[in-house]
């Protein structure tokens, strides 16, 4: 086997089959139909290399000039303008924004000065053969014959029948027609999630140990919202599981005010919502929450991208809100400074103290969206910055605020993660605010997050960003343990199986969790993380792999009491040499609270997003029910929208 | 004569308002757009309709074809976009078809044209994660060079020969483990 492409191409090859004929004149026809529906178009001189387009377009607008007046050509054209908005709107990708931002690619505004079809002179006949016989290929080329008379009465005609096309789209949540984003070729839709498989269940005989890294980012949860409220399902790779557990606050046992350690550990063992034979093992890590007073001085550098692509109303606007937003929570003795990155990258802002309010909110006035993207230069530039601001004691963290399009200026995206990596050695964090999609590059703010020991949010809405920014400003800005690794090794006696919910892009080596080398994600004050294993216990009758036939398993180990033995790794921030935590899994189910019972209809919720085949016939009704049980004190309401965006994800995924 | 006339030209004349610029553009590009969208979706059913939904929308399209870069590459990626979206629609409504990931009816299909050769492909394609699916796609028929492949999907020229690299080495372990059984 020479190579593996070649033989797929060749099959490639002969699999590949000849269009149907028939389907190939009425689609070309189609084609044709709705060109003239758009262009109100008649036939033209064939156009050559000799003669330059810009004479087309010269002539188009004197056209436009001449037949613009006519009721028919005005008729036509806000018919037009009224189906771009039609097929435009269940894209859903806008009902967010403001009217404006749907014409704001130039769609509409294009459309009103199409030549629109005005009572001309009749093409001759002579003309019509003479082009049809130019264009053999298109048996409709003589169709628009004799068209000038009642021009535009056909024009609206001609309008209604796309109209009607779009109606049809208008059922399907999502269309090929233009959508605000995809219309121009620099703006289609390039989203990029990273995601992994669902984690298979494992044998207990074969891989007793399981280990992870913990994940506090949210931006995936953010993303499933925006999808869903758009009224479509969200990509598969975008739903990460352990990311919507984290998005919630919880209300753990948090570690006492004298303790040693930052977080507190709680293990709790329940009944399995969607089977009844099997377990729920539940991690819940509590961070501390440091007297506010007591924190010390922030250095933050905004590196906020104002290419063109973050000129829609939910992306730079949004970021100026947010930031205005978070600018109430900083303290006088913290440091702003402004970087931006658009073609070039440039500091809008010097370092400067947070009590200046005005002269920061100046400065995130002016900026303006335009250029291309050059996100190395920026980032760059931003640590430099924040370089020069730490003072002994100073938290640094440059904020990293994109739609995530880094394609322009960036050479080698494993060059800039290590980039970051040894910034973030030297005590500089990296955070990052994904604003908008249509480009979200949700793979490499993962990444950049991943390895600047920050966290990333995907921000939605203002809502989002009093979350993100206001509320848990300080989990976000203030590590309180790095690196930090849960492995549980499970006992043989008690447990057949296991799989751990989510967490696929987290997973560590076993022997990673004892390497201090290896980097892991990080708590922030006050943060709550969230893992999730379904266990089987031995002789359960839900059981899915059959016993080895040639490798007896090893005896089990006594202490059938224990489920298992959980053991975590941190560091503390500045610290190189990791501190663990050991703890047994008792062998016990309780009755789980309200905390556990919401993580539960979360986990649930994510792996039926991901289509996951665990789940049985467990469904929508079944997490919505579980959910509202479980909604507790709720006070920023966040428990209720997940309803009833389960709710709305329930209505989406009926056929 | 008409020959001499480039998809370029074509298409801007056409974005201009000129009918028969864009029936001989239309006529001309058609079974290149319908072998990616067969080779998209892998199926002749899907790929027939998704041919439809392009050339409905083409028309409005082409009115955002500034000619910046070339027409194969400009039409792969509205092809690339509308099985994209297609596959999305169909998700949210039937939570089924996932072009080749899309099997049993693949499959049924196959028998239907009994050809060992393609259920071979279709195993061989089921194994891969649709990124690297899409992009066998545009380089497989030799007309993209792997720099504008990667601009029809917005990546780097690097992350084209990546996932190159990434679909061999799945289609060997494929292999290894079809002789194994």
């Amino acid at each position: 086997m020479s190579d593996e492409l070649d033989d797929l191409k060749a099959a490639m090859k002969a699999a590949t089959p000849t269009p149907d004929e028939k389907n190939r004149v009425d689609n070309l026809a189609l084609g044709q139909k709705n060109f003239d529906a758009l262009q109100g178009s008649r036939q033209g001189a064939r156009p050559n290399d000799v003669r330059r387009p810009s004479g087309w377009l010269i002539s188009g607008g004197r056209r436009m000039f001449h037949s613009l007046t006519s009721r028919g050509g005005l008729a036509a054209t806000t018919a037009l303008v009224a189906i771009g908005i039609v097929i435009v709107s269940p894209q859903g990708r806008s009902l967010f924004t403001p009217p404006t931002t749907i014409s704001n690619r130039g769609e509409s505004p294009k459309m009103q000065e199409t030549p629109t079809t005005a009572p001309e002179p009749a093409t001759k006949p002579a003309d019509d053969a003479l082009a049809g016989a130019h264009v053999p290929a298109d048996p409709y080329a003589g169709a628009t014959a004799g068209q000038a008379e009642g021009e535009a009465v056909m024009a609206l005609e001609r309008s209604r029948a796309p109209a009607k096309r779009s109606a049809d789209y208008a059922q399907a949540p999502s269309v090929i027609a233009p959508s605000p984003e995809a219309t121009s070729p620099e703006r289609l839709d390039t989203e990029a999630f990273s995601n992994e498989d669902s984690a298979p269940v494992k044998r207990v005989a074969d891989e007793p140990v399981s280990t992870f890294s913990i994940d506090v980012d949210t931006a995936s949860y953010a993303v499933v919202r925006s999808s869903l409220m758009a009224g479509q399902l969200p990509p598969r790779d975008a739903v990460r599981v352990e990311e919507m557990l984290n998005y919630f606050p919880y209300d753990y046992p948090a570690p006492d005010a004298g303790a040693a350690t930052p977080f507190k550990p709680t293990v709790t063992v329940m009944q399995t919502p969607w089977n009844a034979d099997t377990q729920l093992v539940h991690i819940a890590l509590q961070g501390k929450m440091p007297a506010l007073d007591e924190r010390p001085p922030l250095n933050l550098v905004f590196l906020i991208d104002t290419s063109g692509s973050m000129h829609n109303a939910n992306k730079l606007p949004l970021l100026k809100q947010s930031f205005r937003l978070m600018l109430g929570q900083l303290r006088p003795e913290d440091k702003v400074a402004i970087v931006t990155y658009a073609g070039s990258a440039g500091q809008v802002l010097a370092p400067t103290a947070a009590s200046e309010r005005s002269t920061i909110l100046a400065a995130l006035d002016r900026l303006e969206a335009g250029g291309s993207t050059a996100g190395q230069d920026g980032l760059q530039q931003a640590y430099a910055v924040a370089e020069n601001m730490s003072d002994d004691g100073d938290v640094s963290r440059v904020i990293l605020a994109t739609d995530g399009d880094f394609n322009v200026g960036l050479s080698d995206p494993k060059a800039l993660e290590d980039f970051i990596a040894a910034k973030r050695d030297s005590g500089i964090y990296l955070s990052v605010l994904g604003f908008g999609r249509g480009n979200l590059d949700d793979a490499t703010m993962q990444a950049l997050a991943q390895k600047g020991n920050g966290t990333a949010a995907y921000i939605d809405t203002l809502s989002e960003a009093q979350k993100v920014l206001v509320d848990q400003l300080s989990g976000a800005l203030f590590p309180i343990a790095d690196d930090v690794k849960i492995q549980v090794e499970f006992n043989p006696a008690a447990v057949a199986e296991y799989r751990l919910i989510g967490y696929e892009t987290r997973a560590l080596r076993r022997e990673d969790f004892n390497n201090d080398k290896v980097d892991a994600g990080e708590i922030g004050a006050g943060h709550a993380v969230t893992a999730i294993y379904e266990v089987t216990p031995v002789g359960s009758p839900a059981v899915l792999n059959d016993p080895l036939r040639y490798k007896a398993d090893e005896p089990a180990g006594a202490a059938d009491d224990e489920l298992g033995f959980l053991r975590l790794r941190y560091k503390l921030p500045g610290e190189s040499r990791s501190r663990l935590i050991e703890q047994p899994i008792p062998n016990e189910m309780v009755e789980p609270g309200t905390e556990q019972r919401f993580g539960a209809a979360i986990a649930g919720f994510g792996q039926l997003l991901r289509g996951s085949h665990y789940l049985g016939n467990w469904a929508w009704d079944d997490a919505i029910a579980l959910a509202n049980g479980a909604l507790g004190e709720d006070p920023y309401g966040y428990r209720r929208e997940a309803v009833s965006l389960m709710r709305l994800a329930q209505s989406l995924s009926q056929p | 004569m008409r020959m001499e006339t480039t998809d370029e030209a074509l298409a801007l004349a056409a974005a201009g308002g000129d009918r028969d610029a864009f029936a001989a553009l239309l006529a001309r590009c058609y079974d290149r757009i319908f072998a990616l969208a067969f080779r998209l979706t892998g199926s002749r059913a899907e790929a027939e309709d998704l041919t439809q939904d392009i050339c409905a929308a083409l028309p409005a399209k082409l009115r955002a074809f500034r000619g910046e870069s070339c027409f194969t590459t400009w039409v792969y990626r509205v092809t690339v976009n509308a099985a994209h979206d297609r596959r999305r629609r169909a998700a949210s409504h039937a939570r089924a078809a996932d072009g080749w990931g899309d099997w049993e009816l693949n499959r049924r299909a196959a028998e239907a044209e009994a050809q060992e050769q393609i259920n071979w492909l279709q195993r061989a394609m089921r194994a891969l994660p649709p990124d690297l699916r899409d992009t066998l796609a545009l380089v497989l028929d030799d007309e993209l060079t792997h720099a504008e492949a990667g601009q029809v999907l917005g990546i780097s020229e690097g992350t084209v020969s990546w996932r190159l690299s990434e679909a061999r080495k799945k289609l060997r372990a494929l292999a290894a483990e079809e002789q194994g059984t």
